[in-house]
């Protein structure tokens, strides 16, 4: 990763040290150096090149550009952007040209940046690993043989290999913290309703957000700042802290209470990781924070909750695509059922048709109950549990992942087996709260994420303490 | 622990508008049951006079003005993906 921190870019754009022109060939450029890593669907070239010279000319007649002057960046094919189809790394999608763009990347060009190419990603968001893309898989940038994690993989790939300064991806269970915590960088989770979900190809709408993969805890706070706010195009937005998110100083850990997860913390936690953890929890205590232990004795059901709710709302969300107003659309189909049928049955992947068989079970007649609802309610206890704990600390930490980055190919047999990577990312999902995942350690080379939640809306006390976190874990 | 039948896979794929080969029917059928299994230890929790929670934000009837907007979007931006177009209308199969 040899970008400068993201402020120091747009700065130097700004000034007209640096042309956005050149910005956009270096990062062109590593995609094309880093090919075999498959982290990239599509680069939007043409259009990057022609936004940086447009930029480039702005400032040359005096013009100040923007918080993210120049900055290129990659977004998860989930996002609609111009330049390049948008797929979600799905056959049902391939082709599709975008009429719109996503609300939050209106927000990042509106400051200067420039989306220089789409990531690759499990199809629809569906996985743990990008092993699920209908494409291809991404590798691990610390060992080709190992998964970068998912379903944001080729975002967090494109970081870690220095394709841009940052990337966008969603997180739905753990879709951004689970690559970061596989592949080494930062994963921001914010507060369910802070980005707008406009324009991005939705998988479970009541879970579903936004956030910034990056280097710094810094640049992720900027990133979120500029995408933040309420949209009239998503009613589920809630609006911004009047003071932003942006990181002037990095909040101080004495004295912070962090209450440490003990379901997170017990067996099926491999003990490597365990270490590192706890060597990176030793690091806070040592700078200040009092560590306690905290027992949220409900997150034994969350992943259960979660395979339940989730595959519902995606049963729902994926309906849309029945080869009629886009997507894939059998030409030979004779009557409009066997064109959804068809078109469906030849487009979707093996995991989609999973989710949303799964989805119509539990949702339908005599299951409703048993199942969704019960899920609903269990949530309910869950988010309790959480506002319970969040009285006693100001932080709740633990491991973003169980293990590091497993080998391609391990949890593919067995979707029960990609399911269970989930187990200590969904809790944050479905109770709405922010969580970022950070670099905490390494074992064997791979690299281990620490695990860091605030209650609802506290973004801004997360990004602030997750910096001073992060300076203290490089010590 | 649930067990699906074949017929009950069938219904499912059904309901979701999808067509499976043999060799599906019982891959999901395995599948689809030993996901329903791990999922079914929710029976357990107690949830006594709690109620569901189906969206977190806590908002309530977020409202705009009844008046036209410009998104700046022509038909044709929106219409370009159609498959089957006649003029400016999505043209479908028959139904019936």
């Amino acid at each position: 990763m040899s970008w400068p921190a993201i402020t120091d870019i747009a700065a130097s754009v700004n000034a007209g040290k640096t042309k956005a022109v050149d910005l956009v060939d270096q990062a062109l450029k590593t995609i094309e150096d880093k090919q075999e890593y498959q982290a990239i669907i599509a680069t939007v070239a043409e259009r990057a090149r022609a936004r940086a010279a447009e930029i480039d000319t702005q400032i040359a007649s005096g013009a100040q550009v923007g918080r993210l002057a120049g900055v290129p960046f990659i977004a998860k094919d989930n996002f609609l952007a111009f330049g390049a189809d948008t797929t979600a790394a799905s056959n049902i999608l391939r082709g599709f040209d975008a009429p719109y763009q996503a609300t939050a990347i209106e927000h990042l060009e509106a400051e200067g940046a420039i989306c220089v190419a789409k990531a690759n990603m499990d199809a629809f968001g569906h996985g743990t690993s990008t092993e699920n893309s209908d494409f291809f898989t991404t590798k691990n940038p610390h060992d080709k043989t190992h998964v970068p994690g998912g379903s944001s993989g080729g975002s967090a790939a494109a970081v870690v290999l220095g394709m841009a300064p940052f990337a966008i991806g969603t997180d739905t269970g753990g879709s951004l913290r689970a690559p970061a915590s596989y592949s080494g960088c930062v994963g921001y989770k914010p507060t369910y309703g802070l980005v707008s979900r406009s324009g991005v190809i939705a998988m479970a709408s009541s879970t579903d957000t936004i956030g910034p993969l990056t280097k710094t805890a810094e640049d992720a706070a900027l990133v979120l700042d500029v995408m933040a706010g309420q949209d009239e195009l998503d009613s589920t937005t809630i609006t911004a802290d009047e003071q932003g998110y942006e990181i002037t100083e990095a909040g101080s850990l004495k004295g912070k209470k962090i209450g440490v997860i003990k379901e997170y913390m017990g067996e099926g936690l491999n003990a490597e990781v365990k270490k590192q953890i706890q060597n990176a929890l030793d690091k806070l205590k040592t700078a200040g924070a009092e560590i306690t232990e905290v027992s949220l004795p409900s997150l034994e059901y969350s992943l259960g909750v979660y395979y339940i709710v989730i595959p519902a709302e995606i049963s729902s969300n994926l309906s849309r695509y029945d080869g009629q107003r886009f997507g894939y659309s059998n030409p030979d189909a004779e009557d409009l059922e066997a064109s959804y049928t068809s078109s469906r049955t030849k487009g979707f992947g093996t995991e989609a048709k999973r989710r949303i068989m799964t989805g119509a079970y539990v949702l339908s007649s005599g299951y409703y109950d048993a199942y969704y609802n019960k899920a609903q309610t269990v949530r309910t206890k869950l988010i309790n549990e959480f506002n319970q704990a969040f009285k006693g600390v100001d932080l709740l930490a633990g491991p973003t992942m169980p293990t590091t980055a497993p080998k391609i190919g391990d949890n593919t047999k067995d979707p029960l087996a990609m399911y269970l990577e989930d187990v200590l990312t969904v809790g944050a999902s479905l109770v709405g709260i922010p969580s970022m995942s950070i670099p905490a350690g390494e074992v064997d080379g791979l690299p281990v994420g620490l695990q860091l939640m605030a209650p609802q809306k506290a973004d801004r006390i997360l990004l602030s303490l997750g910096a001073s976190a992060e300076k203290e874990l490089q010590k | 622990m649930t067990k699906l039948s074949r017929d009950d896979v069938l219904n499912l794929a059904k309901l979701a508008k999808l067509e499976l080969t043999e060799e599906e029917i019982e891959k999901f059928r395995t599948e689809l049951s030993d996901i329903l299994g791990y999922v079914e230890k929710l029976s357990e929790a107690d949830v006594t006079g709690l109620a569901p929670t189906t969206q977190v934000t806590g908002l309530t009837n977020v409202m705009r003005a009844d008046q036209e907007r410009n998104y700046g979007l022509d038909q044709q931006a929106l219409l370009k993906n159609v498959p089957r177009k006649q003029g400016n209308n999505i043209k479908v199969r028959r139904v019936l």
